[in-house]
């Protein structure tokens, strides 16, 4: 399909329905998961790399409190986060000592037996709606005709003068047919096939009754404490991901970018279409 | 309020949608988390995850073993650092001399064995990882008798379903107690440890004997086991609920994650 084609064709369609429907899934079980993770988190503000790690080991990462002050302390270097974390305050102006403060955790209360609940329920709907967006995208041609990095984008001349068209705020694409600049095509597939993959597996790695039915995962992220860091680096990865990509929906058209994702189409049929602006 | 009414607009909408959108998530959270029928919901993906273990690895698929190398310097304790019972503290005093282990329930063949007895049988030893339901992970090496030749010895009943612990330990004012399935007490590494890194099992890690049952939590893993009961119903024990997190914290009944 060359880009005449795909300019008449496809401009008044923005989204699949596909791609609609596991991007507002996505929008709400991605919260919950992360919400009810950084519970599960607080039952141990530690992070450890190998096999084994306990309170009686060395913990690259730690959020904690020294009774008075909230800290995150990241190999030697500390930072203080009283108020946010290790140390916050909770609606009713009681002094919490949890890592992750209660309006960023599912439930808001201390409940590791609750969170676990959310979020090994969820994580079905999350590992499945991944598994399944990623099959029908290869078979409808989403990966193909959107996500394919083109042989002319693989220069570096290419991938910096999009950098600074994005420093610019100038968000469209020069490149292809694709409604996809470099750096979304790029965004998107690291997302896509590394991120919720890794978030997934390492999450699975986590389990016993797992590392006996799939020893290998161990082997593959270094131990169960390495896959648990692992995890953990992965959802603020993918909380930086989110907060990006909702300051490119604020910056370049948030009205028809929502729109376009609720009901596929950019603009009413009537009238032509810019192209090339959404995140 | 403001000259550019239509930027007003937009942006007054924005925040309304993500207060609002925030607000109403974890308030209606919170709310759902109460809601008997979203918990009892949720309660069904515990019996999927099991499920899908028990389909994805054989009933005997082995825990991860490690190396004498691997083995954690300090080994955390956790939960209580000893037993409680009168019972208990009595045969402390006498090194655990005159300690039975009481074998009963649903079996043909009830019995009390004592130390030097369950060690002179058949003994598995094993460097495995212990995960507790926080998220810390330990390794160790246990020794201990196989359940399973206990369980062959004591004649169990093909009605038995599930095997209880029951521990000399209260932690805090109950008594501790914890139970497995049956398919999980023939797995070939759930043993009775009575021995830990080479050594006597200290006291403060279960004495004089504990359970391992690798493939699960560290919540299952009762220790200070004073008497263990095959049955086909677990709701006549205490809470009903299987052992003693389950019944206080409502931590899930199979501990696979």
């Amino acid at each position: 399909m060359d880009a005449t084609q795909y300019m008449t064709q496809d401009v008044a369609k923005r989204h699949r329905l596909s791609t609609r429907i596991w991007h507002w899934l996505n929008a709400l079980v991605a919260t919950i998961m992360l919400m009810s993770g950084l519970m599960i988190f607080n039952a141990h503000p530690q992070l450890y790399w190998g096999d084994f790690g306990s309170r009686e080991d060395y913990a690259w990462l730690q959020i904690d409190d020294t009774r008075t002050t909230g800290f995150v302390r990241i190999g030697d270097v500390s930072f203080e986060t009283t108020g946010v974390l290790g140390l916050s305050l909770d609606a009713k102006d009681n002094v919490r000592r949890v890592a992750f403060p209660g309006w960023a955790t599912i439930p808001t209360a201390y409940d590791l037996a609750a969170a676990r609940r959310w979020h090994f329920a969820f994580a079905w709907v999350f590992a499945l709606g991944l598994t399944a967006f990623m099959l029908v995208s290869l078979f409808n041609g989403h990966i193909r005709k959107d996500l394919h990095v083109r042989r002319a984008e693989w220069r570096w001349a290419a991938l910096w003068s999009d950098i600074k068209d994005h420093a610019r705020l100038r968000f469209g694409n020069k490149m292809n047919a694709s409604p996809y600049n470099i750096i979304q095509k790029f965004s998107y597939i690291g997302v896509i096939f590394l991120l919720l993959p890794l978030l997934v597996l390492t999450g699975i790695t986590m389990s016993p009754a797992m590392n006996a039915a799939w020893p290998w995962l161990l082997d593959l992220f270094g131990g169960r404490q390495s896959a648990r860091s692992l995890h953990f680096i992965g959802a603020v990865l993918m909380i930086l991901f989110v907060v990006a990509h909702l300051i490119m929906v604020l910056l370049s058209g948030p009205i028809t970018g929502i729109r376009s994702m609720i009901t596929g189409r950019a603009m009413p049929k009537s009238k032509p279409d810019q192209g090339g602006r959404r995140p | 309020m403001t000259d550019d009414r239509g930027c007003f607009r937009r942006r007054d909408l924005l925040r309304g949608v993500t207060l609002g959108g925030s607000g109403l998530l974890l308030g209606g959270c919170d709310v759902m988390n109460e809601n008997a029928t979203f918990r009892s919901a949720l309660r069904g993906a515990e019996k999927l995850n099991q499920m899908t273990h028990r389909t994805l690895a054989d009933r005997a698929a082995l825990a991860p073993e490690y190396a004498m190398s691997d083995i954690s310097p300090v080994f955390k304790t956790n939960g209580s650092l000893t037993g409680t019972s009168t019972d208990y503290l009595a045969h402390l005093q006498n090194d655990f001399a005159d300690w039975r282990l009481r074998i009963d329930g649903l079996v043909a063949n009830p019995m009390d064995i004592g130390l030097a007895a369950l060690r002179a049988m058949p003994s598995r030893t094993q460097i495995t990882r212990h995960d507790c339901v926080e998220g810390w992970s330990a390794i160790a090496q246990w020794q201990g008798t196989p359940l399973r030749l206990l369980l062959q010895q004591a004649q169990l009943s093909p009605r038995a379903k599930y095997i209880v612990f029951h521990c000399a330990d209260n932690y805090g004012a109950r008594p501790y107690y914890e139970s497995i399935d049956v398919i999980d007490a023939f797995h070939p590494q759930t043993i009775l440890a009575w021995g830990m890194n080479g050594e006597t099992l200290p006291i403060k890690y279960g004495a004089p004997v504990r359970l391992r049952v690798e493939r699960q939590l560290g919540y299952k893993h009762a220790k200070y086991v004073m008497r263990v009961e095959a049955t086909d119903d677990l709701s006549k024990f205490h809470g009903g609920k299987g052992g003693y997190w389950e019944d206080v914290g409502d931590y899930e009944y199979y501990a696979g994650i």
